[in-house]
């Protein structure tokens, strides 16, 4: 595979985005050339939607310049970069399910007769148009007949269509099987050889691989390389994406297996059909198992399965030895568990209520309806763990949702702390805060660690991971790959094993 | 991530402090608002607010708009618990009318009244659990949820009163809708105890705090460990009882349960009034009290409306006009605009 060379057919210069504090873009450079794919990579948060929001119209950015064939131009919304040639193809089909396929490609801009939809035409039109994608369908059934990729490919007829110069293709393979697959990338190495640059957004690395020619990839609103993907291993991206960016004071030595005490919880072939294979597990009192993994590995399903949100289906949990029923979040904090999301303006913060309800809501939840925490003991409880979290607010009645997103982090971590629990899982607790607040996470980490806390610790960085992590486990395509200890509990053995390299039994 | 977030300064006062809370209470928009329609009255009819005693009772109109008004205030302190948990029911008319037509149909075959007032009660709170499982079992949206009930509510009245005004004389019932206690008609002071009783029980326990958790984020909720689907079976389960406590009111009110008008409309006056007193219906934050004032605020436009000579089909227009001006002062329009202002102010 080799890319062409030449005046890129997109060229996006020093793309800034900022929302309120927080940049998710800082001063990124994106090209796209005719005829080749370019994938772009990154873990939750590194900016890739952004960047193609900006790129597709759905977003102005707040600094840089996007040249469309060498001009520069601004998309006021979706419907107008259409117009320039610049179509998307997300992973739902954006179609009507319940009209034909004809229809659907054609959709605002049938041709007509005297106002009327001339039926015929579009469906001899939409039979044409069809067959140079190799898909001989009815176009007059619904379209809601045919499989997600059929319907993809319709999709994709229908945005090259309208748009002809650029295909931005936002996890298109997310829920096709194996052969649908393969039929999708012969649809896109078509389009590659009429010309068109195609932008490929994927989690699956070996996809990027097959099919991509260049890469670019994303961190923390930085772009960390473009680079032809003939001389890269899927470990060099894989480093790339997960690799150093705040320097942390910690030393990467491992935390020693002394450290810690008797076994906390012990989860045993916890498992569920179509989410997680099972997985069998024991975390320490003084322990924090990181866990290690790409986006959509498996690594917050884990979590969510130990937790109760997704009821597992096979497999039990012991806690101190004696076995749990963990049905619900709810049986899973009587069991002494904590959980703080990785989303969590979603699952985490209560915006309206105040910060010190968000702190006290979880040991109130616990207590029962009728043994209510009274004001003084609110006050107290949420004084003490502001003070040891050093949570900013400037009083505790003010609604949580006014705080910093490391301040909102810290009030989660505060409602768990409350209830003193066994068992902590944090998932991506340092996503989208500060540097600052970011370090001092790591730092509460270890100190809890040190209090000894059993924590499961989920985490995109690397060097965050090896930072408060005795062992590591590693998830790969829903499953956990491998276990590291000791001295394997490193950056560059996490990324053999996430990459999949064999070299990851010898470390085992 | 998409919406800014505010400087941490200090905020203007000390956290903590707090000055006299009453004064402050006093002037909320929903207290100016009944102080300006009562005002509004007594321009029209200037004996409004003449009270007398008569016959061992008060007398006087201002009385009768809390009289009047505690069906609406009764069923709104229901509504307001369902509300906050960002739900709605729309079927607390249709359950008066069971729960009206069920006291009659006993008394008349002979039972006693005071069983078939339990019974009443029974029934709103058997068809306040039903709409708490389609909510939360079925997990059916709560307007579409309750929207059964609201319709097949009144085809169950009619089965039970078999089509007919069931009328009666029992003397319990006729207390319960016109009687009085210490000189104040028994429907307000059935309002009054039950806003009492809602208030303490919420504030007092963890109820109202775990409500307002799950209005605010149903998701965040969970994660928490709230059990949810128990607190949300448990307040449309209060509905219902609330809407049999009204139900009883009117009919005892009447002398009769009529199934097809017993609390016809009343629910979009129960949400009216909950929404007058700030509950969003974004769920969350709430107060009992406060609806309970949007309650005599309705009221008190009616009864305005009736002394004032103007046919009764003015009301609707007149609360129309009214809801409108209390929508777009609590849109997000308008508290941009009023904190715009404040900012200039506090500069200025």
């Amino acid at each position: 595979m080799q890319a062409t060379e030449g005046v890129p057919v997109l060229d996006a210069r020093g793309i800034v985005k900022v929302f309120g504090q927080h940049t998710a873009l800082g001063g990124v450079d994106f090209d796209l050339r005719a005829g080749e794919v370019h994938a772009l990579l990154g873990e939750n948060g590194a900016g890739k939607s952004t960047l193609i929001k900006i790129l597709t119209g759905a977003y102005q950015p707040d600094g840089g310049t996007v040249l469309l064939d060498g001009a520069p131009v601004s998309f006021r919304d979706p419907l107008q970069a259409q117009g320039y040639g610049i179509g998307t193809v997300y992973q739902e089909v954006n179609l009507l399910p319940n009209r034909s396929v004809a229809e659907n490609l054609f959709l605002g801009r049938q041709p007509t007769r005297f106002g009327l939809v001339r039926r015929r035409e579009i469906e001899s039109r939409a039979r044409t148009l069809l067959a140079d994608y190799g898909l001989e369908i009815d176009v007059r059934a619904e379209l809601s007949e045919y499989s997600v990729a059929v319907q993809q490919i319709v999709a994709i007829a229908r945005a090259v269509e309208l748009s002809g110069k650029v295909l931005v293709l936002d996890e298109p393979t997310a829920s096709l099987d194996r052969n649908e697959v393969q039929r999708l990338f012969d649809v896109v190495r078509n389009l590659k050889a009429r010309g068109l640059g195609i932008i490929f957004i994927t989690h699956f690395l070996d996809q990027v691989f097959e099919l991509s020619d260049r890469v670019t990839i994303l961190r923390n609103g930085r772009k960390i390389a473009t680079q032809p993907l003939a001389g890269l291993s899927t470990a060099d991206v894989v480093r790339m994406m997960l690799g150093k960016d705040v320097s942390l004071d910690h030393h990467v030595t491992g935390i020693a297996d002394a450290a810690r005490g008797a076994t906390r919880v012990t989860f045993r072939d916890l498992g569920r059909t179509g989410s997680v294979a099972p997985i069998t597990l024991s975390v320490h009192e003084g322990e924090v198992v990181g866990v290690a993994g790409l986006l959509g590995s498996g690594r917050t399903e884990v979590a969510r399965l130990m937790f109760g949100v997704d009821a597992a289906d096979s497999g039990e949990i012991l806690v101190d030895g004696a076995p749990v029923t963990i049905r619900n979040p709810a049986q899973a904090v009587a069991a002494g568990f904590g959980f703080c999301p990785e989303d969590r303006k979603i699952d985490g913060i209560f915006g309206d209520l105040s910060v010190r309800e968000n702190i006290i809501i979880a040991l109130q939840a616990k207590l029962g309806w009728f043994r209510a925490l009274n004001r003084e003991d609110q006050v107290e409880l949420a004084g003490r763990y502001a003070e040891a979290l050093d949570i900013r607010a400037a009083n505790h009645d003010m609604p949580v949702k006014l705080l910093s997103g490391g301040n909102q982090q810290k009030v989660i971590l505060a409602r768990w702390l409350a209830l003193d629990p066994n068992f902590l899982i944090l998932d991506e607790p340092t996503r989208g805060i500060d540097v600052g607040a970011h370090a001092e996470i790591v730092r509460t980490i270890n100190r809890l660690r040190e209090e000894g806390l059993a924590l499961f610790v989920i985490s995109s960085e690397l060097d965050e991971v090896v930072a408060y992590s005795n062992r590591v486990v590693v998830m790969r395509d829903r499953e956990m790959v491998a276990e590291l200890t000791g001295a394997a509990v490193a950056p560059d053995s996490i990324v053999q094993a996430i990459a999949g390299v064999p070299a990851v039994e010898v470390a085992q | 991530m998409t919406r800014p977030t505010v400087e941490l300064r200090p905020a203007h006062e000390p956290p903590g402090h707090r000055h006299r809370p009453w004064a402050e209470a006093l002037l909320r928009p929903q207290f100016l608002a009944l102080a300006a329609v009562l005002l509004v009255n007594w321009l029209l009819f200037p004996g409004f607010f003449t009270i007398t005693w008569q016959d061992g009772r008060l007398f006087g109109s201002l009385i009768d708009v809390l009289n009047r008004g505690a069906p609406v205030a009764i069923l709104a302190i229901g509504m307001t618990a369902v509300i906050a948990t960002k739900g709605v029911d729309l079927s607390v008319g249709a359950v008066m009318a069971i729960a009206g037509a069920v006291a009659a149909s006993m008394v008349v075959a002979g039972w006693p009244a005071g069983l078939a007032v339990l019974a009443a009660l029974a029934v709103g709170l058997v068809c306040g659990l039903w709409n708490g499982v389609l909510v939360t079992v079925l997990q059916i949206q709560p307007i579409i949820a309750t929207l059964v009930l609201m319709v097949a509510g009144r085809g169950l009245a009619q089965l039970v009163t078999e089509g007919s005004i069931v009328t009666f004389s029992d003397p319990l019932l006729i207390f319960i809708g016109t009687g009085s206690v210490l000189g104040l008609p028994t429907p307000v002071v059935i309002a009054l105890s039950l806003m009492l009783c809602a208030t303490l029980l919420v504030r007092r326990t963890a109820l109202g705090l775990l409500i307002e958790a799950v209005g605010v984020n149903r998701s965040a909720a969970r994660f928490a460990g709230i059990r949810a689907s128990a607190l949300l079976l448990l307040v449309y389960a209060f509905a219902g009882l609330c809407a049999a406590i009204a139900g009883l009111i009117v009919t005892g009110d009447i002398r009769g349960a009529d199934a097809n008008n017993a609390g016809l409309w009343l629910e979009l006056d129960a949400i009216l009034a909950v929404v007058i007193g700030g509950t969003s219906l974004l769920g969350g934050r709430f107060s009992i009290p406060m609806s309970v004032v949007g309650a005599m605020i309705i009221q008190a436009m009616n009864t305005g409306i009736l002394i004032s000579g103007f046919s009764p089909e003015f009301n609707l227009v007149v609360k129309s006009g009214v809801i409108i001006v209390i929508l777009v002062l609590q849109s997000p329009m308008a508290a941009s605009i009023l904190q715009k202002r404040r900012i200039k102010g506090g500069r200025a």
